[in-house]
């Protein structure tokens, strides 16, 4: 293998496992590190640079950062980043004197966002701040888009949805609330410079052909359009027996609204086995813990109504059936269909786009699925003044991938309206590395692995918060268990670097790493240097990080997959060939909003 | 600060016949300099024995004083310990074996401890056939009294002070074929291939096995004009032949050509499958070995690998013809055994 060049900001990055897989590439253990230390203040800034809603996302966010975490690889489970992010949030200082001061003196250009979700919201944040009249439009009452309507307030409290929605809108946006876009010709006639389209997977997808549909409809609710019934106070109750169709999480959100309003027997029946279930594994265990019960592997084949009143819904039995592609196949058992009664039934199988305001006319392209045709670098549509992001642009996804988009359309307006190039001017993500040595056995990092099993978020009473719809079930982590799950944190952006001409090739660092991730060998392919590890090599989507050839002709290779970042290895080093140092790694926006490198107590390098 | 080693291991670490994963044998964290051999040589021990399937609690682990006696307390943590006063560790462990025949004891020496303090030990183990894995961790300096040049010490070498010894050096190789040992190895700590499968093979040898490992001290004698650094050992080392351990119940899978390999079969039928070896040698032949030894001594060689092997040889309880069993387990009536055993003895020398 050719020596790994660490100079691509890319490689070390990859090494941060959690901000490496999430969409906006939050600096995770730098936060964590931040929390440990009781700066949640600078905690929270962190975070809201990177993903504009700390207090939301660690309420709601998927996590893509936690299945992808090392501890998770190391031991059974991973850190709880995503509540963690939540403990920056509620102890956080004042931080409004911290967030870009405006007015900003205007700089001409005039900006629409079409949607006030998280996707606009983030382009509204990374533009104000370089003067650009921004004009918000959107069909409810306030900002926020589904996380006002669609997530249920026992998990994100209106309180703090509207805090970090006014951040951003109070940086002086024009908003248009109560006002639905119903013409993108109208739009692109006003003399905006830039449309952006953060319109959201507005429609829920609906069983239409299934039999008694239409007759029983007054009991048949489409599941996003129920729950904003329910946000917006238009809906205060629900029959005792529920049936949700579905196994996503809006699903979850659905049967655990219904537990709320008054449905005693909810009952989520789903397709496929419950291992395949699209819900997050947490949000599936909270259904559980409140009563709700899950059946798998029964469609619905027809909804039973008698007199014109819905009687239930009509299951039929399958069984998975995997291919040796792995590709999935339910097949009827034979098993007689099961009735399952029900006073309504909510239908939760998914969410589609909708652009019946676009115009076919306009030179904006659409494709398969009848999305826009876009850059998939720059979110620009084919008609050079339109941008989409979040569910808008690729299909429904989550809330921090709107963000991320969010911020890569923020560039490319700025860039679209300066004139440059949205390809060749893009900046690239900015670095910074700090050397960690303080002495022999001394790291500016807490270096030290605890052996702590992940703690559980301490919840309210189930008989108060499913007598209140409004009560956030989660109570957060205080401070006291903050810092010791911040502490099961690897450091995994502290970095092992290797400086091959100062090896001697003792082998101390060989000897001493707890999970055997290096080896002294000699070169080859990397099939072939994966079986000669001194540990099995077999997770390739972790890099081997091959040095030059040292004086015995041999090489360093480190596997990075199981690394504790512990520093040993650095410690028992006598020529500081390996050396600890922090990596930050920052997606530049738009505009700098915060310094990653303020909270930091060392130089760069 | 990080005295604490994680107790998180790779979540695939291999298991040996018993089990057990290499964490079995480790030890406490070390606290030598940091790039010591030593730790190396701590390193090779714990998978030698993790790849032979030893069950620690059958180890007794000896040693004596120096930073080599130290290093017993960073591998098999599970196994027995004694740590000896000075020089003093071969009769301590000539004790213990005889009180116990059935453990496997494991001397840990220096060149202090062995070639100075403990010369006048160290030769009657030799000469006694004592069975023993005998390891020296030589460095050719007392490190644990900032570096003085001590009796391994080449003439000629220079330490770190710009001091050069004037005086010969003990080989503690051509000491140990002298006098009655019957495995005699020498290797180097940066060198894992070789030494884990002459500690195997060492560990499953009856009778004295001496394998003098050249560990650098990386903090006193790793100078430029130290015979004894990593530069140094690397460039001048010479092998006998490539060695592979094979366990008893393994067969020898490989074929080896006519001359390509000479195959040693140790006395728990265990074989030791030198490669590649010199036509003309034999490990078996004492006067060879010694020839071997002064010929790499002139050329400016470091002669390593197994030097000499004798797997008939008979240790010191064939000698003395003791008995098999611990002494802690004879009985009164196995030490008394009574009036009419007694009879029986006085009748035979009437």
């Amino acid at each position: 293998m050719k020596p790994t060049d660490i100079r691509d900001p890319e490689y070390f990055h990859k090494v941060v496992d959690c901000q490496y897989a999430c969409p906006a590439h939050t600096p995770v253990p730098e936060y964590i590190r931040l929390i440990a230390a009781g700066q949640y203040t600078e905690a929270y800034m962190l975070n809201w640079e990177s993903n504009v809603f700390p207090g939301i996302l660690g309420r709601t966010c998927d996590r893509p950062c936690e299945p992808a975490c090392r501890r998770g690889r190391v031991e059974e489970k991973p850190v709880a980043i995503c509540r963690l992010k939540r403990v920056a949030a509620d102890y956080k200082g004042e931080v409004r004197s911290l967030l870009p001061q405006g007015p900003f003196p205007p700089n001409g250009k005039k900006i629409a966002l079409i949607g006030g979700g998280p996707a606009s919201l983030t382009v509204a944040r990374d533009l104000a701040p370089l003067g650009y009249e921004i004009h918000l439009y959107d069909n409810q009452r306030k900002g926020g888009g589904m996380m006002l309507s669609q997530i249920p307030a026992f998990r994100l409290p209106e309180s703090v949805l509207d805090e970090e929605v006014n951040y951003i809108l109070d940086m002086g946006i024009h908003t248009h609330f109560n006002c639905y876009v119903s013409s993108m010709r109208e739009v692109l006639a006003q003399d905006y410079d830039a449309i952006f389209v953060g319109t959201g997977a507005p429609r829920g997808s609906d069983l239409s052909k299934l039999p008694g549909r239409q007759e029983g409809a007054a009991s048949i609710h489409i599941g996003i359009e129920w729950l904003a019934n329910v946000a917006f106070e238009h809906i205060h109750s629900i029959g005792k027996r529920v049936i949700v169709l579905g196994g996503g999480n809006t699903a979850m959100d659905c049967c655990r609204t219904a537990r709320r309003l008054g449905g005693e027997q909810v009952t989520v029946v789903v397709r496929s086995p419950f291992k395949d279930m699209k819900a997050s594994p947490w949000e599936i265990e909270d259904a559980l813990r409140e009563g709700v019960t899950i059946l798998n592997c029964m469609p619905p084949k027809a909804f039973i109504v008698e007199n014109g009143r819905l009687k239930g819904v009509l299951f039929e039995h399958v069984e998975a059936v995997y291919d040796e592609n792995g590709k999935r196949t339910l097949v009827p058992t034979g098993q007689p269909d099961t009735f399952i009664e029900a006073d309504d039934v909510l239908i939760a199988i998914g969410q589609e786009n909708a652009f019946p305001w676009i115009e076919r006319d306009l030179g904006i392209e659409f494709g398969k699925w009848d999305m826009p045709v876009l850059d998939p670098v720059t979110f620009q549509s084919t008609h050079p003044k339109v941008f989409f992001g979040g569910d808008a642009a690729l299909g429904p996804k989550n809330i921090i991938t709107a963000v991320a988009h969010g911020h890569q359309a923020a560039i490319s307006i700025h860039l679209f309206c300066t004139g440059q190039d949205l390809h060749r001017d893009r900046p690239a993500p900015t670095v910074n590395i700090f050397q960690q040595k303080m002495g022999v056995h001394e790291w500016l990092y807490d270096s030290y692995i605890v052996n702590d099993r992940r703690y559980a978020v301490p919840h309210a009473p189930e008989e108060v918060t499913l007598r209140n719809r409004r009560m956030e079930v989660e109570l957060g982590f205080d401070p006291e268990l903050a810092y010791k799950e911040a502490e099961r944190c690897l450091n995994c952006d502290v970095q092992t670097v290797f400086t091959t001409s100062l090896c001697i090739e003792c082998d101390a660092c060989v000897d001493i790493c707890p999970t055997s991730c290096i080896t002294f060998t000699h070169n080859g392919d990397e099939d072939d240097l994966r079986t000669r590890l001194n540990a099995p090599a077999n997770n390739r989507s972790q890099d081997l990080y091959v040095s030059d050839t040292l004086p015995t002709g041999r090489v360093m290779v480190k596997d990075e997959n199981v690394c504790l970042h512990c520093g040993l290895c650095a410690e028992r080093c006598p020529t500081s060939a390996w050396d600890m140092q922090k990596y930050l790694y920052q997606v530049t926006k738009a505009c700098k909003i915060w310094d990653i490198a303020r909270a930091s107590v060392a130089e760069p390098v | 600060m990080t005295y604490l080693r994680p107790t998180f291991r790779h979540p695939e670490s291999p298991r040996n016949a018993l089990g057990y994963t290499r964490q079995y044998y480790e030890g406490a964290l070390s606290t030598l300099c940091a790039g010591c051999g030593h730790d190396s040589v701590s390193g090779a021990i714990i998978q030698a024995c993790f790849e032979l399937a030893i069950e620690p609690h059958r180890v007794a682990k000896l040693s004596g004083i120096g930073c080599s006696s130290k290093t017993p307390t960073y591998f098999l943590g599970n196994s027995h310990g004694f740590n000896s006063v000075h020089g003093r560790m071969p009769s301590v462990a000539t004790g213990a074996n005889l009180a116990n025949r059935n453990l496997i004891y494991l001397g840990i020496s220096g060149d202090g401890d062995t070639a100075s303090i403990g010369m006048g030990q160290f030769v009657h183990a030799l000469r006694r056939n004592l069975n023993i894995t005998y390891i020296v961790m030589n460095n050719g300096c007392y490190g644990l009294t900032k570096g003085q040049d001590s009796a391994t010490a080449d003439e000629g070498s220079k330490n770190k002070t710009g001091h050069v010894n004037p005086f010969h050096g003990i080989d503690l190789c051509g000491l140990a074929i002298e006098l009655g040992a019957t495995f005699v190895a020498r290797s180097f700590s940066g060198d894992k291939e070789q030494l884990i499968p002459l500690i195997k093979a060492a560990l499953s040898h009856q009778g004295f096995a001496l394998i003098d490992v050249l560990s650098p001290c990386v903090t006193f004698n790793n100078n430029p004009g130290s015979t004894k650094s990593y530069d140094y050992v690397r460039e001048h080392m010479e092998t006998t032949a490539a060695v592979d351990y094979i366990p008893e119940k393994a067969e020898i899978t490989a074929h080896y050509a006519e001359g390509e390999a000479c195959v040693v079969t140790l006395h728990d039928g265990s074989h030791v499958v030198l490669r590649k070896p010199d036509p003309t040698w034999q490990p078996t032949d004492r006067i060879a070995a010694m020839k071997r030894l002064h010929e790499a001594h002139q050329s400016g060689e470091i002669l390593t690998g197994i030097i000499y092997l004798e797997p008939a040889g008979r240790d010191l309880h064939a000698m003395l013809n003791t008995t098999h069993r611990p002494l802690n387990t004879l009985r009164e009536e196995d030490l008394c055994p009574g009036k009419e055993a007694l009879n029986a003895i006085n009748a035979e020398n009437r």
